[in-house]
């Protein structure tokens, strides 16, 4: 080939040559790398359509089936929630949203056993971390739109709306969230030996989390033990939060949210848990990414 | 100018076992260059260290002069790598897949789409490229890896075993094009374990064994350090003994003859080793004549790179093919393949 090697030191050169081709620059490169791997993710959505709507129609499910099974618990049982369905819809927005980001790492998993990855990794990538950030962005979206589902089925279930400034508080808990547990999760993709180990760490931590949650039920109707394994849990940072901004349209960070055993919770404390959950699980990946896409 | 690959003394391990003890060769530009051995030898470490996929333990890797260790974003560039197993999204079509590769590849946009027409016609996939991966042939799965591995107009086009589980016809339908892309001069590094894929299409080869070279140059070269032409000799389809141990003698007498051996599993045929390029053959039939012995069958032929191989190793590939098959442990490899 006639093509000459490119140094380090004669990328400068090119530069100052102004050629007629617009220079590639690293954040560019990037940029393009990382949508074409997040337009591969919603080709794939586009083609085989039923995860989406599964993952629509699965949390309605919850709101009509689960919601109707406390219809008749008295008043008041359910804080300032007119009714049990009132109450349960920031359970299953947090919950929808955990779920789909659980499942983030799935995919990648999968490129890993089919040699996929070795495609992406044997490309010379201005940085891998492009591999992470379309799986993001993709599971970001779809989350997006199933909370935006849930939110226009419990307004006609009679669970109202919240402001604007509210419906933008939901989004971003949801995307708080939804970051944190997709890092974890394309973490354990990582570093966990196959798709049926993932499966595996997947169900044990999906149902559990949300019971050891107050997405069903108030910390009040719990044990003291199980108080303290909620207040632990940061889905509960998430869903108080919504739920407040549900009940209340003169919201605050200063509001306090839940009562937990050790004082009481405001919206602002429940947003730096939730930023703090993101610092600690990207942390926490870190090393096991750098093995990898080192 | 720098060669196209150059490995020096490569060594990498996994946990007790050694993949690759000492690996060093040399691609020299625009040539195709085979690396043979039998499965298990070393042959895709070698490779994925190459392609930067594994790090080795030690040793030197450079791409068109560039270090594929210390650089190995800048050797990327200059690599295009066909893996063994075809890994498509068989979601995409064709032309998704490109377009993807394209991007991983950082193609200036408004190059990507004429790009990719041009090689989907280069591989004849130009009515397939709107059709899903998932729907092509294993031939036609084939010829798109070699489309992205190309897309990116690398100098030097890497294949583990291209031809694994194909049928004859696409098998030499991805020999003549590998000879056509040497034409045009790309460099081709191809790993096999089938000998006459390597002696049809290298111009040189190395051949591995358990980790470490034990021999490299042209295919001829090779042969030709063996020593002499091999010949088959049937004096009868099935020769008695006694008629066959006297052959030998006859023949071992002869000037040009350097070796006979009886091969009783092959109804005491004759194999014979001889000076190289003679006449031999109208040499031995006279001399049995003479001694009033008939002939059923007589073949020469040039040593096979597998007799270079049986010389190296003492076994034959077949042979170490199923040593090696029976020692294997597939399930560690697969995890030593995936990142």
């Amino acid at each position: 080939m006639s093509r000459t090697i490119t140094p380090p030191q004669s990328e400068f050169k090119d530069q100052v040559g102004a050629i007629a081709l617009p220079k590639s620059t690293p954040l560019s490169d990037f940029i393009q790398e990382t949508l074409a791997l997040t337009r591969r993710l919603f080709i794939q959505l586009q083609r085989r359509p039923s995860t989406l709507a599964a993952g629509i129609i699965q949390p309605l499910m919850w709101l009509v089936l689960f919601g109707a099974l406390f219809q008749n618990a008295p008043q008041g049982l359910f804080g300032d929630s007119a009714s049990y369905g009132q109450f349960l819809g920031a359970g299953i927005i947090v919950f929808t949203a955990f779920g789909g980001a659980l499942n983030a790492g799935l995919p990648v998993m999968f490129d890993r056993e089919f040699g996929f990855l070795n495609r992406l990794l044997v490309a010379p990538l201005a940085s891998r971390f492009s591999i992470v950030m379309a799986s993001a962005i993709f599971i970001t979206t779809l989350s997006l739109i199933q909370t935006a589902a849930i939110v226009v089925m419990s307004a006609f279930l009679g669970s109202g709306l919240p402001n604007a400034l509210g419906l933008a508080l939901v989004g971003l808990i949801v995307l708080m969230l939804v970051l944190a547990v997709t890092a974890l999760s394309l973490g354990l993709a990582f570093a966990l030996p196959g798709h049926i180990e993932l499966i595996a760490v997947i169900f044990v931590t999906n149902l559990p989390l949300l019971f050891a949650s107050t997405a069903l039920v108030p910390l009040s109707f719990m044990p003291k033990w199980l108080q303290v394994v909620a207040t632990l849990n940061p889905l509960s940072y998430a869903i108080e939060p919504i739920r407040y901004v549900y009940l209340h349209s003169d919201w605050n960070l200063g509001s306090v949210v839940v009562q937990a055993p050790w004082g009481a919770v405001t919206m602002g404390t429940s947003l730096l848990i939730l930023l703090g959950f993101n610092v600690v699980a990207f942390l926490a990946i870190q090393p096991l990414l750098k093995r990898t896409l080192a | 100018m720098a060669p196209a690959v150059l490995i020096e003394q490569l060594q990498k391990r996994y946990g007790a076992i050694e993949a690759v003890k000492d690996v060093s060769l040399q691609v020299e530009s625009g040539e195709i260059f085979g690396l043979l051995g039998p499965n298990g030898a070393g042959k895709t470490t070698t490779l994925r260290c190459l392609c930067t996929l594994t790090e080795p333990d030690s040793g030197r890797i450079e791409v068109s002069g560039v270090s594929a260790i210390e650089h190995p974003r800048l050797a990327r560039q200059h690599l295009g790598y066909v893996a063994q197993e075809v890994a498509l999204d068989k979601v995409l079509t064709g032309r998704e897949l490109l377009e993807l590769q394209a991007a991983l590849y950082h193609l200036p946009r408004q190059t990507i789409k004429p790009r990719i027409v041009e090689i989907l016609t280069l591989l004849g996939l130009d009515e397939w490229a709107d059709k899903k991966s998932g729907t092509y042939s294993g031939g036609l799965k084939k010829r798109l890896d070699l489309a992205a591995g190309l897309l990116h107009q690398p100098d030097v086009l890497i294949l583990d075993e291209p031809t694994v589980g194909l049928d004859i016809e696409s098998r030499v339908a991805v020999w003549n094009f590998l000879r056509e892309l040497r034409s045009q001069g790309t460099t081709v590094l191809i790993t096999s374990h089938y000998l006459e894929e390597v002696d049809a299409l290298a111009d040189r080869v190395a051949i591995i064994d358990r980790g470490i070279v034990i021999a490299a140059g042209t295919p001829s070269e090779l042969k030709d350090q063996v020593g002499g032409d091999r010949v088959t000799l049937r004096i009868r389809e099935f020769s008695p003994v006694e008629e066959a141990e006297q052959a030998k003698v006859l023949l071992e007498a002869l000037p040009l003859v350097q070796e006979v051996i009886i091969n009783r599993a092959q109804g005491n045929s004759l194999n014979l080793v001889v000076a190289p390029q003679s006449e031999a053959l109208i040499t031995i039939q006279n001399a049995l004549q003479q001694a009033g012995l008939p002939t059923f069958g007589i073949a020469q032929a040039r040593p096979s790179l597998d007799d270079v191989y049986l010389n190296a190793t003492g076994r034959t590939l077949l042979d170490a093919e199923i040593a090696a098959a029976g020692s294997r442990d597939l399930k560690a490899e697969k995890k030593q393949n995936m990142r």
